[in-house]
């Protein structure tokens, strides 16, 4: 029995040592300041990226190469990470994640400045830069994207003409009509929802103002309910369900293959699937590979028009950020505004330029010709959108509550859309209530 | 398989008391051998088993999101949340289907172990065949068989050589999507059930079949009187291992369908709620809540079907 005791005592007290779940303080409030003389700064500096495919095939050393012509002092080294917002997480309750790192998507707004030295002022820096409202906090900002997107409907242009179809849907009716066409007329499917993957199904969510025009669509979304009559993600929910329902979409959603699905959209297997602009580059990656004509490949807007034009919101990539602990916050700092303003990193991924004045990617030119308007969302209430998202439990930026609807919608799942939205909404509100929001 | 390591280290710790009489010095060192050697696998076993376990309740009762600095001493707020909430767990439901599949899985199981502890054509490659799939890494396995169930995947094409209808969305209906998943569950898992059983098979002493066979027992007359009572420790463990691995399924439906089409268990709840949500005081109550469902099935369970002599004799020390 004395040894039981003694074991139970020993386990006991390793138990309380380790219990104890301490934080360090985080110093707060540091800034990254530009460096003066580019020639002095220096450092080797590490920059956590998610995209490990350009770290290994070699173009970011090739921007490295560019950027040392400027910074001849400063060494960069990538750390490509495959999971990144899951182990950037982690790493992120240590001082050790990198020197410049993109923001992960689980830091709340709020904690920024504990955790990123600021890049500057909102006023001074959203004169030049797009984006700066999404990581302002308090008037200075945290983090800046290198490149920007607009979501749409990614779309084979041979099967649709094939399907006579050439102008672009104006309502979400004659969206469904030319799906319908598509699988009347042709071999292809209509849509392809990539439901095993479940990214691509959150996506849908990028429709944010694109319906309502409305620079504000965050602030709505945040006071309002996004599935009331006529709001945003009951338009969107109930076309992907309608899509869904009519049999538009591939047979069996629950095996589809990401990968898989770009060679066959490129070669008109797949008529239409509902991304963003960022796509357009690996589609026509993969219909170079699969031997088939890049210039299939268009790009649509949400099938929604407000006075008779369409609307574009633009929305950033992952923002890089400088590390609050990082010794070479200079080189740090020289790093994102040498690879924002002069890398091409955008132009190189026909997207959109993190500048305000920069080109316009070829992939949206046609945008430009049918007069679709732009629209940068006003982003401030950009955390309350974030924890009312996981306070509620409904998950916008995450797949379930659509596969369930997809589920719901091809009969693999009993209930009424409708309900199913309504229901929604209803937790929505609530979750509103209960923040006083 | 923590709890296994444990009673093997306490065993262990109460074999060398009897000795004979000694010197002071040499008696300290003979006492304190044990615990040397136990320093490794207690340090492991603290660091990695315990000590997690200790912050994960810490955590159970704050509201903290995983990696913000500040977190909230909340009380029991977490955990009257869960109880509040019945929709947390109605996902047991889907352990339904993994209990039936493991009561097929430890029938089959003991079936081949049986067959192979005797004499037959082939026999260490059919055993190597079925441990087979258990080295396989469960990542992979989800995987491989994402393509399997594929509509016109392997499996299609597998019956369609027999003229079976084919074409058909395995992973489609919760139904057959649960089913399907628990399928491959048996699959990887037999292979273990099948070493353990087959391991307590080997320890019977041979003469005893020799004997009975004498008396004129047959196959299944050796099976009921013999091997099912000689190994009835390890199958008891395996129950337990099994009703417990079903309450906490998680890899191949995670993977393989990410808990759609109502294959969501508790544990992809747990973890959805955790790193979607970034509730991670609610989901560590979760899956306290969840240790403490599987401690309570395990002890009802011994009540029910005691070990026989082994658990007297550790009862007693």
């Amino acid at each position: 029995m004395n040894r039981r005791i003694v074991l139970a005592l020993a386990v006991g007290a390793a138990l309380l040592a380790s219990g104890c779940t301490g934080s360090g303080g985080a110093t707060k409030g540091a800034d990254a300041e530009a460096p003066d003389d580019p020639a002095k700064v220096s450092g080797t500096i590490t920059v956590l990226t998610h995209r490990t495919d350009l770290v290994q095939d070699g173009t970011m050393k090739k921007y490295v190469a560019e950027f040392n012509k400027t910074y001849p002092k400063v060494k960069v080294e990538f750390d490509g990470i495959t999971d990144y917002e899951g182990e950037v997480k982690i790493r992120m309750n240590t001082e050790n994640y990198g020197d410049v790192l993109m923001i992960p998507a689980v830091i709340e707004k709020k904690d920024y400045p504990k955790f990123f030295a600021s890049l500057g002022g909102r006023e001074e820096r959203s004169k030049k830069y797009r984006f700066t409202d999404y990581t302002a906090v308090d008037g200075k900002v945290y983090g800046q994207s290198p490149l920007g997107a607009v979501p749409g409907f990614i779309y084979n242009k041979k099967v649709w003409s094939r399907a006579g179809v050439t102008d672009w849907p104006t309502t979400p009716a004659e969206f469904l009509a030319g799906l319908k066409a598509i699988k009347a007329k042709t071999d292809a499917v209509p849509y392809y929802t990539n439901f095993k993957d479940g990214w691509p199904l959150s996506q849908w969510t990028g429709v944010k103002g694109s319906v309502s025009c409305d620079e504000q669509a965050t602030t709505r979304w945040v006071e309002g309910n996004p599935w009331a009559e006529g709001g945003e993600l009951r338009v969107a929910d109930s076309l992907l369900y309608d899509i869904v329902h009519e049999g538009l979409s591939e047979k069996d959603p629950t095996t589809t293959n990401w990968e898989a699905s770009k060679p066959k959209l490129a070669k008109g297997e797949i008529a239409t699937m509902w991304l963003g602009s960022w796509a357009v580059i690996q589609m026509r990656g993969a219909a170079k590979q699969a031997g088939a004509d890049p210039d299939d490949i268009g790009f649509m807007p949400f099938p929604a028009q407000k006075d008779g034009t369409f609307c574009a919101v633009t929305s950033p990539d992952y923002q890089q950020a400088v590390n609050i602990h990082s010794d070479h916050k200079e080189a740090a700092r020289a790093w994102i505004d040498w690879f924002t303003d002069k890398s091409g990193y955008a132009e190189d991924n026909l997207a959109l330029s993190p500048l305000k004045d920069g080109p316009l990617p070829d992939v949206l030119k046609p945008y430009e010709e049918a007069g679709v308007k732009f629209l940068d969302l006003d982003d401030s209430k950009g955390a309350e959108l974030k924890t009312l998202e996981n306070q509620s439990e409904v998950g916008i930026n995450t797949p379930d509550y659509r596969k369930e609807l997809v589920d719901m919608a091809r009969g693999a799942r009993k209930g009424d859309p409708d309900d199913y939205l309504d229901g929604l909404g209803e937790k929505w509100t609530e979750t509103q209530k209960s923040l006083g929001y | 398989m923590a709890s296994t390591t444990e009673t093997a280290s306490v065993k262990t710790a109460a074999g060398p008391g009897a000795a004979a009489p000694a010197p002071r010095r040499a008696r300290l060192w003979r006492g304190a051998t044990p615990w040397l050697f136990l320093l490794a696998p207690l340090t492991l076993l603290i660091v990695f088993t315990y000590a997690p376990i200790a912050n994960m309740v810490a955590y159970s009762f704050t509201d903290w999101d995983g990696v913000s600095p500040e977190l909230r001493y909340t009380g029991a707020e977490n955990y009257t949340e869960l109880f509040t909430r019945p929709d947390l767990f109605e996902v047991f439901w889907v352990s339904g289907y993994y209990l039936v599949a493991s009561v097929v899985q430890i029938v089959a199981a003991l079936y081949f172990a049986t067959i192979l502890s005797f004499n037959v054509r082939f026999r260490n490659f059919f055993k190597g065949v079925l441990f087979f799939p258990y080295l396989i890494n469960g990542v992979a396995i989800g995987f491989v068989f994402l393509y399997f169930f594929q509509d016109g995947g392997t499996l299609d094409s597998v019956l369609g050589l027999f003229g079976v209808e084919t074409d058909r969305a395995w992973l489609g209906t919760p139904e057959s999507a649960n089913t399907s998943l628990a399928a491959v569950s048996v699959w990887r898992y037999l292979g273990l059930n099948f070493v353990l059983f087959l391991g307590a098979i080997q320890s019977i002493p041979g003469e005893l079949y020799e004997a009975a066979e004498l008396d004129g027992a047959n196959r299944w007359h050796q099976f009921r009187h013999i091997i099912a009572p000689g190994i009835k420790p390890v199958l008891s463990l395996t129950v337990i291992l099994s009703i417990s691995g079903s309450l906490s399924v998680f890899e191949i439906p995670y993977i393989m369908t990410g808990g759609a089409t109502g294959t969501e268990t508790f544990v992809i709840q747990t973890v959805k709620l955790a790193f979607q949500f970034n509730k991670t005081g609610l989901a560590s109550a979760a899956a306290i809540v969840l240790l403490l469902i599987v401690l309570a099935v395990t002890w009802v369970q011994r009540r029910l079907v005691p070990d026989s002599a082994d658990d007297k004799r550790m009862d007693l020390a």
